[in-house]
């Protein structure tokens, strides 16, 4: 398979752990309570060492003498092609753990399938994400029931924030042109036969937490070819600064 | 007096030679032991303000984890982040062994009772800072933490084992970051040097006032709660620091700071006692807006808490229907 369509590949998906690993980190020291901040850190910490393995392998097949960091810290927003549901604004506590749970249970299934991944590297990155993305699956799982199922309150927040999610969960299971070809080649997943299973597996759960699954239609989505949420270049105005300021250093 | 209370005084006098006697002779004492009253309300207000100490420090490190410069600077300062929030959970446990909970701890420090230490009032400014903090800050509780592992109270001692490996790893991690920035071109060595101007001498305050203005230092040593004075602890922490300033290549952040070959240290120039004080009033450039994030996270996490509360309860009664 030609290498510039796997580092594409790997592009995306380290764009998708760096962007939502940053979300995560945000949270530091303003979590409800010390327990949830180490434990929402450590989640942030696996999102980025995914980024880390999944860049450095795209620099590594670019062949052009880049590194991880100079994916991460020299893009602008249309070159970042994370999918939209990753960058948005972390919100209040709802918020971020129903993102969690709808990434997380969509991330188990999509892990499973790259382990079977024809390329080594790829296989070798999926079988470490795996076994994290089962672990962060059933802390949201864990915490979808407890706020859902909690007082009026956190059912209000988790609806409202399960309702403007909904629309760009549609993204995580579209197909384009290159992953269709990567997919024919034993390379990618299947994106498509990934929501089979994770809608029964998400709704069953948005059931027991006693929220309403929301009948809303897909929003237009655009990530993998870098239209984004406005909200992404303030993330990355943030995230590149130093480099930005500073270009060219070494840290 | 009557009969009963001067046995009960008489008994009380005996209990405290008896915990003096066990203190002379370094063995630890446990939650569950006779202490002296005194004896556990320091212990509270040190073990407290050390825990509170690990939280607050949270808010300058964590200022710079959406903008660290490399994925691995992130992921190294994220992973070092989490280590201090472990720490303060510890030491929070380590006090609700004297009997206060974390509720009541938190509740004194938003009030202003409890302290946490001087140094986090101060900003993080540049990337250079978090350095900085890593190799200064951790440096200095350290060489605080090493003298309280020999602490009389079992709990608190045992605790600073465990927190002290992970510090020196902190410690070097910043210093790594100095190296590197030093290293690094002329903007990134004046950005470490400024780091390191500013940070210095907030960084000598954290062992307190000097010995002849540290009130409760005597009964603490006798105690001891304290095993070394604040100004062995500052000496120390200055001559192991100054030759690796010498090693970074950066200037001396002190004109007056020379080898006293007849002393065996480092003199130093006069410690700005006024600026201190002002500090642990509330005064420092940061005290008001650390405390009110702590607050804020605290109030934005209340319905969090609140839904888990009422889960629990609902669970508990389907259990029982
Ligand atoms: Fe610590
Ligand atoms: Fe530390």
């Amino acid at each position: 398979m030609n290498k510039d369509a796997i580092a594409e590949y790997a592009t995306r998906l380290g764009d998708d752990a760096l962007v939502l690993g940053h979300r995560l980190s945000e949270w530091c020291s303003n979590g409800p309570f010390l327990e949830e901040d180490i434990a929402t850190i450590n989640t942030a910490l696996d999102f980025i060492g995914r980024a880390r393995m999944f860049l450095s392998y795209a620099a590594e097949l670019e062949g052009a003498g880049r590194s991880e960091d100079d994916l991460a810290y020299t893009r602008d927003c249309r070159e970042f092609k994370n999918l939209l549901i990753h960058e948005l604004p972390r919100g209040d506590f709802a918020f971020t753990t129903v993102r969690q749970f709808l990434v997380d249970a969509s991330n188990v299934l999509f892990f499973e399938a790259l382990c079977e991944s024809s390329d080594p590297q790829l296989a070798a990155i999926a079988a470490k994400s795996v076994k994290e993305c089962r672990y962060h699956l059933r802390r949201s799982h864990d915490w979808l029931l407890r706020l859902g199922d909690g007082t009026e309150e956190s059912r209000r927040r988790c609806q409202d924030a399960l309702d403007d999610l909904w629309g760009y969960t549609d993204e995580l299971f579209a197909m384009d042109a290159l992953e269709q070809a990567l997919l024919d080649a034993g390379v990618a997943v299947d994106r498509v036969a990934l929501k089979e299973r994770w809608l029964p597996l998400v709704s069953a759960a948005i059931d027991e937490a006693t929220l309403q699954l929301p009948a809303l239609p897909a929003l237009p989505g655009g990530g993998r070819e870098g239209i984004h949420t406005e909200h992404l270049g303030h993330l990355l105005a943030e995230l590149q600064f130093v480099q930005r300021a500073y270009p060219g250093l070494q840290w | 007096m009557s009969q009963t209370e001067t046995e009960q005084s008489k008994t009380e006098q005996s209990l405290e030679r008896e915990f003096q006697a066990r203190v002379d002779a370094e063995e630890k004492i446990e939650p569950k032991d006779w202490m002296p009253e005194a004896y556990r309300k320091t212990l509270i207000r040190q073990i407290s303000q050390h825990a509170h100490s690990e939280v607050v420090g949270m808010q300058p490190e964590g200022n710079w984890i959406t903008r660290a410069p490399s994925l691995r600077r992130k992921a190294v300062l994220l992973a070092k982040v989490q280590d201090e929030a472990g720490h303060g959970l510890y030491l929070y446990s380590a006090a609700e062994t004297l009997g206060i909970s974390r509720e009541e701890l938190l509740e004194a420090l938003h009030q202003g009772k409890a302290k946490y230490s001087s140094i986090f009032n101060y900003p993080t400014l540049s990337w250079a800072d978090i350095g900085a903090v890593g190799w200064l800050v951790d440096g200095a509780a350290i060489v605080n933490q090493v003298a309280l592992q020999r602490t009389s109270f079992g709990p608190y001692a045992r605790a600073m084992v465990r927190i002290c490996k992970e510090e020196s790893f902190h410690q070097r991690q910043g210093y790594e970051i100095m190296l590197a920035l030093s290293r690094g071109s002329a903007a990134q060595k004046a950005m470490a040097q400024d780091a390191l101007n500013r940070f210095w001498w907030p960084s000598l305050m954290m062992f307190g006032p000097n010995d002849d203005h540290s009130p409760n230092s005597a009964q603490s040593m006798k105690w001891k709660i304290k095993r070394k004075s604040n100004d062995q602890l500052r000496q120390e922490f200055i001559d192991q620091t100054v030759p690796q300033i010498e090693v970074l290549g950066l200037e001396l952040p002190d004109p007056e700071l020379r080898w006293n070959e007849e002393r065996g240290h480092y003199d130093f120039g006069p410690i700005d006692w006024d600026e201190f004080f002002q500090v642990i009033k509330g005064n420092g450039p940061c005290n008001r807006q650390r405390l009110q994030h702590h607050i804020r996270a605290q109030r934005e996490g209340e319905w969090v808490c609140e839904a888990v509360r009422a889960y629990e309860n609902k669970k508990r009664g389907r259990k029982a229907a």
